[in-house]
Parts: structure tokens; sequence; C-alpha cells
């Protein structure tokens, strides 16, 4: 901190001090990012040394074919604080959705940081590639034009939400724009997916800050998400999975059931399929989430999800569960034996307590049948 | 001789939008709105599961959320005769009331105070004085010279790095900046406020529905059940916590929203003359206490004026095939089979996409053909403005206690006359006062549902009809609300258990869309004429009026598009589409 004092950008330590936070403080929220991330505590102190030493991060935020549920989940972030991202974490230059500028100055915001150079670039949104991209046109130009532009100097690239990572709800069938994730287009750097109809704020937030913090992406998983918040099916995580182990499941909405607290995997859950944070981190702050709330989770963060409906029928077979193969294929064996799903559940969940299977298949045969009478 | 300026894209704002004004001698002239992005989900929605489609429709608006799933659920409820119980009618309602505060205070300080307020300017602000008005106008405790120097510092530590980020750019200094340093400081501090406060009141929504942005809602009720005595459903903590955000969210309102709103907008009493529209104002209604088929027990009633004359309220009906009507004249769309100047009632709605625009990179619109994704609804061929103003007009003139203190308090603190409100201030203004209203609706409608869930309702929703071999070979649904933008609605027809046409009339689409057959200007084209223009490099005039009414045009345009991935060989023939 001794060397010239000409301009140069300021770190996160020196914000958070500035900020009236103390040392203590600061130690704090690298040891909750560290936790947030799902590292060990031994990080805690490479969190802290990055965030100490590494200046504010110009980001450039494009929005395309979208609904802006992405910028508002990321305003509804609470760690880091919703504010300070803004104004101390990074520096974001372009976003429609909050800068002051319109046309020419905003454009001309975002043209002053493409030319430095070094910033994320965030798309929110897909890129329609229909009628060569007349769909989604902005300041007279198109969204793939743009995106190609703004990627070409990007350090890294982050797919907010289902609509950049998966071209999401205007990709469902007949997807009349072909509107495409934007991986499918810029083939040339490694690109961050998130997705998510929205993604939770945190989790957003918490993308952002693991760049910053180690300068490097996060470790990404086959379909290119952060393992630190894709890593888990909701399913596994949820509060409600003993019941679903038990074989208790709400038969309809607002039933007895339902009104006890029961799995909701009846009733369409597609938590079983579905990899996100939901169970861990949930919504809002940790208050709640779809499922806790008493609606199945619709499986937003995964791939064409909305093709994969109706969202009020169980699910209509077992792909989900592919990903374990063993207990996989011992449950699709025998849900095809016993013809009875959540016999494949059972299974699924108990693969190592063999001789408790068959007691719990005949209770969950047992149950199904007590609900339907 | 005029000039064509063009603001693209307009930001803080949900969407994309472009406006082509000309400027003559310092005036807007003439004006054009068009949006430039679509996605098509009315089509995508079609042969789906009628129960799904809210979810599919939700995502028109990540800012509004809740607002297409409400109308969707409404529209196949009222298509199936289903009835929901009394406590899902007011937990939406609760949810739509925390929309309301959220979606104004948002609006009001992200969206629309950078237009009024200057940033960079509050660093030349005596605290202590920011303090003494702060005081002055309210009671909120913080408050103090100390607070406001801590802010004042922050921001010049941040402008003094260099690294403006959202700031960057802005139309600080502008001559049409107007408010004091000190009171720009004030409203600088509470617009890094409400950006923390705004993350709390949304909370109610993930009580109730598991999420913010885009809840949980459910054909026949609400999914949350309550079982007071089990962590499975609703109980005594979860229930506490959504009137806590509640009254904490009503406290925002009326110790910050209100009071810097009044404030700001007594050095811009100008602007009560400008931005005034065409004196046509409409409302569906809202907040039913006693069902959705009794629009007698609306909260905020339907209604509208013609001609800005408060003495007549005309009723709507949008069951009638010649009352709402949406063209495509001048929109990005085949022509209907009846002719380029025809219109359509939405269950009868048809939209095949066709765009006819310039190729890009484009300077200009061709505005003498097609210009916009947006359709041109029409009420009995008249153009409407929707919106707070709206509402706010049709409540005043149908005699609502409630608007009519607001409105009567905030015309004697301005001290401005009533026809100020026909304007771009009074579209502004209308926004807060309705807030304070709904605000306590809310929690009005919080405190009946505690007292049936004591008195033993536990019901919240009605399956009954939820199983689809229960319904009709064929039926028609329309369902309505008054979203934070303005009337909303949302026809559907099902056939077999499955969505055939399914149509969206949003607040936006009546504001921002292309001009009819007539000629006759949608809210935002006819807004603009005769509104200063300082200088034409900076948009900066443009833009107050139009953040005057909180855009949201990814809701605007909706459109299906039959051909799929051929449309791109069609468009080489766009041009004969006559």
């Amino acid at each position: 901190m001794s060397e010239t004092k000409e301009k140069r950008q300021e770190t996160y330590y020196e914000s958070i001090i500035r900020q009236g936070y103390s040392r203590r403080d600061f130690m704090k929220f690298a040891t909750f990012m560290a936790a947030y991330m799902g590292l060990e505590t031994s990080a805690v102190g490479q969190i802290a040394k990055a965030l100490e030493t590494t200046p504010r991060l110009p980001v450039i935020w494009e929005h395309f074919q979208e609904c802006t549920c992405c910028s508002e989940s990321f305003i509804r972030s609470d760690h880091p604080i919703v504010a300070d991202i803004l104004l101390d974490k990074i520096s974001l230059d372009y976003t429609l959705t909050l800068m002051a500028a319109s046309g020419k100055q905003a454009e001309a915001a975002k043209h002053a940081t493409i030319e430095k150079g070094g910033y994320i670039l965030c798309v929110e949104g897909s890129v329609p590639l229909g009628d060569d991209g007349n769909y989604c046109v902005i300041a007279g130009r198109t969204s793939l034009e743009i995106l190609k532009e703004s990627a070409a100097g990007a350090a890294a690239i982050i797919a907010w939400g289902s609509c950049a990572s998966n071209g999401c709800v205007q990709a469902a069938a007949p997807n009349p724009t072909q509107a495409t994730p934007i991986h499918k287009i810029i083939k040339d750097k490694p690109i961050i997916r998130v997705p998510g109809c929205p993604p939770i704020g945190e989790v957003m937030a918490g993308v952002i800050m693991h760049y910053v913090a180690f300068g490097k992406l996060p470790e990404l998983d086959r379909l290119g998400r952060p393992k630190a918040f894709y890593g888990k099916r909701v399913h596994d995580s949820c509060y409600r999975r003993p019941y679903y182990d038990a074989g208790l499941f709400a038969e309809t909405f607002d039933d007895a059931h339902a009104k006890e607290g029961y799995c909701l995997y009846k009733v369409g859950c597609r938590g079983p399929m579905t990899y996100n944070s939901c169970g861990t981190i949930k919504w809002n702050n940790g208050v709640s989430y779809p499922i806790q709330s008493g609606h199945g989770c619709i499986g937003c963060s995964e791939e064409n999800f909305w093709d994969n409906g109706p969202f009020y029928e169980r699910l209509p077979n077992m792909t989900g569960f592919g990903i374990e193969s063993n207990a996989d294929d011992i449950g699709k064996i025998a849900a095809t034996v016993v013809g009875a799903g959540i016999a494949a559940h059972a299974i699924g969940a108990n693969i190592m307590k063999r001789k408790e299977l068959n007691k719990r298949i005949n209770r969950g045969i047992e149950n199904e049948e007590n609900i339907k009478a | 001789m005029s000039e064509r300026i063009v603001v693209d894209p307009i930001t803080r704002i949900e969407g994309h939008l472009r406006i082509e004004a000309e400027v003559k001698d310092g005036v807007i002239v003439d004006a054009y709105s068009s949006s430039t992005m679509v996605r098509g989900i009315e089509e995508i929605v079609k042969g789906r599961d009628p129960r799904d489609v809210w979810a599919f429709v939700q995502r028109t608006c990540g800012v509004c959320t809740t607002v297409h799933a409400l109308t969707s659920v409404r529209a196949v409820e009222d298509a199936l005769d289903i009835v929901i119980p009394p406590n899902a009618e007011l937990v939406r309602n609760i949810m739509e009331g925390a929309l309301y505060m959220h979606d104004h205070v948002v609006h009001f300080y992200h969206l629309h105070a950078l237009d009024w307020v200057d940033v960079v300017n509050c660093l030349k602000a005596d605290p202590a004085e920011t303090s003494r008005v702060a005081q002055s106008i309210s009671k909120w405790p913080k408050s103090s010279p100390g607070y406001f120097s801590d802010v004042q510092k922050r921001i010049k530590k941040f402008v003094d790095s260099g690294q403006l980020g959202i700031f960057a750019n802005g139309y600080w200094g502008h001559p049409q900046m107007k408010l004091p340093a000190e009171i720009n400081l004030l409203a600088v501090a509470h617009y890094l406020e409400a950006l923390e406060w705004q993350k709390e009141i949304v909370k109610v929504h993930t009580i109730f529905g598991g999420k913010n942005p885009h809840p949980n809602y459910l054909v026949g009720g609400m999914a949350c059940a309550i079982n007071i005595e089990s962590q499975g459903g609703l109980n005594a903590e979860r229930l506490a916590y959504v009137g806590q955000l509640l009254k904490q969210g009503r406290d925002f309102v009326n110790q910050v929203y209100i009071p810097d709103l009044l404030a700001i907008a007594g050095f811009y009493r100008d602007w009560g003359a400008i931005g005034k529209g065409f004196g046509n104002y409409m409302t569906y209604g809202d907040f039913p206490t006693n069902g959705y088929n009794d629009p007698s027990s609306f909260k905020i009633p339907g209604g509208i004026i013609l001609n800005n004359d408060l003495s007549n309220i005309i009723p709507v009906d949008h069951r009638s095939t010649d009352e709402i009507q949406e063209l495509v004249n001048n929109s990005w769309y085949d022509n209907y089979a009846e002719g380029k100047d025809a219109g359509r009632h939405p269950w009868d709605g048809e939209t095949n996409i066709n765009y006819s625009g310039p190729k890009p990179p484009y300077d200009h619109l061709n505005v003498d053909e097609k210009y916009s994704f947006i359709k041109t609804p029409r009420w009995k061929g008249k153009p409407m403005e929707v919106g707070p103003l709206a509402r706010v007009l049709i409540g005043y003139a149908s005699g609502i206690p409630e608007f009519k203190n607001v409105v009567d308090y905030a015309l004697a603190k301005l001290e401005v006359p009533v026809d100020a409100l026909f304007s771009t201030l009074g579209r502004t203004a209308a926004r807060g006062l309705e807030t304070i209203v709904i605000a306590d609706w809310t929690v009005e409608f919080f405190d009946t549902l505690m007292n049936n869930i004591k008195n033993g309702d536990y019901r919240m929703a009605n399956t009954e009809k939820f199983d689809p071999s229960t319904w009709p070979a064929e039926a028609k649904g329309v369902g309505y609300m008054e979203a934070p933008r303005g009337a909303l609605a949302h026809w559907i027809v099902i056939k077999d258990g499955k969505t055939a046409n399914y149509q969206q009339v949003v607040p936006s689409t009546w504001n921002a869309s292309p001009r009819d057959p007539q000629g006759q200007r949608s809210a935002y084209e006819s807004t603009l004429i005769g509104t200063p223009v300082a200088d034409i490099e900076q948009p900066l005039e443009i833009i107050r009026t139009i953040h005057s009414f909180d855009p949201c045009i990814a809701c605007a345009v909706h459109l299906y598009d039959e051909h799929g991935k051929h449309i791109s060989t069609v468009n080489n023939i766009s041009a004969c589409d006559v």
C-alpha cells in the first residue's frame, strides 16, 4: 500500500475498511465466503489475501431475450450486501436495468470498458438466431453482433440464468425465434453457466466473488456449472426427503398430507432431477424454497425443463436418476417389476440397506394405496 | 426544420425500447415508440396443460414478477368455473400488495430517480442541512448529520476512484437538474437504503411462493398449505414473519418513499404541465374481497375516463368482442385476413411474426411502415392510458375515500391544481400515492387472513377441478388484474384439456404501442409531444416522461410465429405483405 498514490483501482479490503467495517468484519466475510463456496477453512486466508489485493472488477452486463428476473435476483443478494456490490465490489459499467445513462451515453460507457479490456462479461438472456437475428436488436444492432463484440475482449463470461445457459422459456418448443444459449455461439472461451429461472441471488454474487477472490473460474461440472452451487440435486438436500424415503406423499395440493409437509413427488416435484442450491442456500437469504412453501420444484435450472412437463404430473420417467448408475439401474428394474414409482425411490435411496428394502417397498405401496383410498 | 433524435437503448426499464423523436426549436413535435425484441411465449404455451401456463407466462417479466402468473391462474379458473378459497384470495392479494410496494419503490429510486437527482452534485451538500430537511419531513430514524456525512464520503471516494460504474455518463450537471445539493444527498442515501430494503419485502413472496423472483402460483388456490400445529405448512412463525415484513414495508413507504417523492416533486412543479396525454384512462380493477367473480368487491374499481372527464366512469367488458381489440397495422406481424387495419378481440387473436423493418445495423426505423414488435390495443377504437395515474384518477372519480385522501393531501402539499395530475409529474406522484393506499390494504388483508385462521378456516386450494378429466371439452376464460404498470389481461381458450389459444394484452402494450390506422398515437408517443429538450445530445427530458410510465417492454411484446425456423425465408418478401 506504500507505493504510488496515482489512480489505481481500490481493493476489496480497502473498500471494506473505508466503509467502516473492521478487520474482524472483513475476516468474517472471508470466512463466510469460504464456507459459502464449499471450501475448507484453510482457504479463508487465501480469500482474504485475494480480497485485499484485487482491484474492483469491471463488468459488462448484456440483456438480450430475457425477462430481467436475473438482474432482479442479483439485487436480492444478501451477502455481499447488495448496495456494496455495486459501489465497492465490482464496477458495473453497463447494464440496461440500472445504469443512469441511456442511448448514446450508455453505449459509450460500454465501449470505454471494452477498449480497456480485462472485464467480465455477464449475459442475461438468449440470442435469437431466427431471421438473421432481427428478433433482438439494441441500438440498431442485433444481439448476435453485440454478443460477439462484447465477448471478444472479455476475461471471462458468465451466462446468467436459464436463458443464457439453456435458452429457457423462449427456447421451449417450438422455439419460434430460434432462441439460443450463448455457449452455442461463443466457443473460444470458457463460459460459466449459472442456470435457474432465475438463479439464487447469493449464488450469482458467489460466482462473481469466486472469480474476484481467486482470479480464476470456479470449478465447473461437465455442463459448465459451478460445482459449488450445482453439485447436488434439490432432492438430496431436501428437508422433506425423509418423507420420500418413508413413502409419505401429498396426493394433491392442500390435502391432509400436504398440510403435514409430506413429499411433493406425486404432485410433480422435479427435485429428483434438478441440480441447484435451493435446499441448502434456499431463497432470499435462506427464507424458504419452493418445496418448503408447498409447491414442487419445476426444475428451472435444468436444460429443457419447460418441455419436461406437465409440471403437475409425477416425473414421466426416471431418467433424472441416470446420474447415479447403480442405484438407478436397480431402481428402474424394480419400478418395472413392482409397477409403483415410489418403490424405485425407496430402492434408490437405500441401496446400502438391502435388508430393509422389501419392508420399505411394501410400506411405500401400502401408503400409496392408503392415499388413493 | 426538425431533427430526428434516437434514444436506444432506453435504460432503467424492463426490456428493449427505442424512442425516435422529432425535435423542432427545442421542443418535441413527434415521437415514435418501438420495441425491438420478441420471444413468442403465446405460441409456446399453445398445446400445453392450462395448469402449467402460469409458469410460462410468468416469465414474460421478472420485474413485475407474479402479475402474469396471477392473471393466468385467474384466466384458467374463470374458464373452468373454479372458485378459490378465501385464504388463497387473501394470500394472492398480500403477495400483490407486497409486489406493489417493492415495484414502486424500486421504480422510484432505481429506475426513475436518476432522471431528477444529480448523484455527483450530492458531494456539494452540507450533511447537517440534509439531516435537518430529512427530520423535518419524516420520522425515519436514519437521519443524523453523521449518517448523511458517511454516505457523502462514500460517494466521494467512489467518484474519486474514476470508476463510476452504473453512474458513468449520467446526466450530471444537466441544466434540467434542479434539486439543491442537500436534497440530492438525501435521495442518494435513500437510493442505497432502498436497494437494501427491497430484498426484504419480497420475502413475503418467498414465504408463500417459495422464491422471488418468480414465486409459485397454483390453479385453484395457492400451494402453501396452512398448518398451525406443524412445520409442514404456514404456522405462527411463518405468518408472523409476513406480518412483520408488511409493516416494515409500509413504514418504508410512508417514512422514506413518500416524503422523498413530495420533496423532490416540489422542485419540479413545471413537470406538472409536461407529458400530458390524450385524456383517456382505463383500469380493470383489482384486489377482490369477495371473489374474482364479484367486481363490486374490488378495492380498486374498474372503469374508463374519456377526455379527462372525471364525472363519467364507463365500465369495461373484457368479454365483448367489440370493446378490446388488438391491431397490427404498424407492428411486425402478418396482417389479419380481414385486412391491414382490422382489429381482433384477444380470444380470436392471431399474431404471425413478420419482421419488415430495416436490416441491422441501422440508424433509423422506417416509421412510414410497420415499426415495432408491440401490437396496438384499442378500446372501442380509442387509445387508453393505463397505470397508476389511471387507477388514482378512477379511484378518485369513483369517490373511493382512500384515493380521495391521498390525492387531496398531495395536491395541497405541492400546491398544484388537480389538472397537474395529467402529466409526467402526476404519473410519478400517482404511483407513490397509490402505494400508500395499497400498503394499508395489504396489512388489512393480512389481518383478515389471521382472523380466518384463528376461526379455523385452513383451506388454501380448491382441487375439485384440478384433474383435467373433470373439465368441459371446450372453455374460454379471461383473467385480469391491475399490475403495478396498469391494466393487464390474459385470454385463454381451452380445448380437450389443452391450451388452444392464449393472448396477453399488457399495460405496456397499451402505453408503448405504435399508432393505429387512424393515426392516433398511444400514450408514450402522445405524451412526448410538446416536451422541451434542452440539449438534443442528452435525452434527459425524454427519459423522464418515458420513465414516468415505468416501461415493461418484454411484457408488451408477445407473438407467435407459425412459420418457426422458416421465417427468415419469408422475410425477403415481407415488403409485399399488404
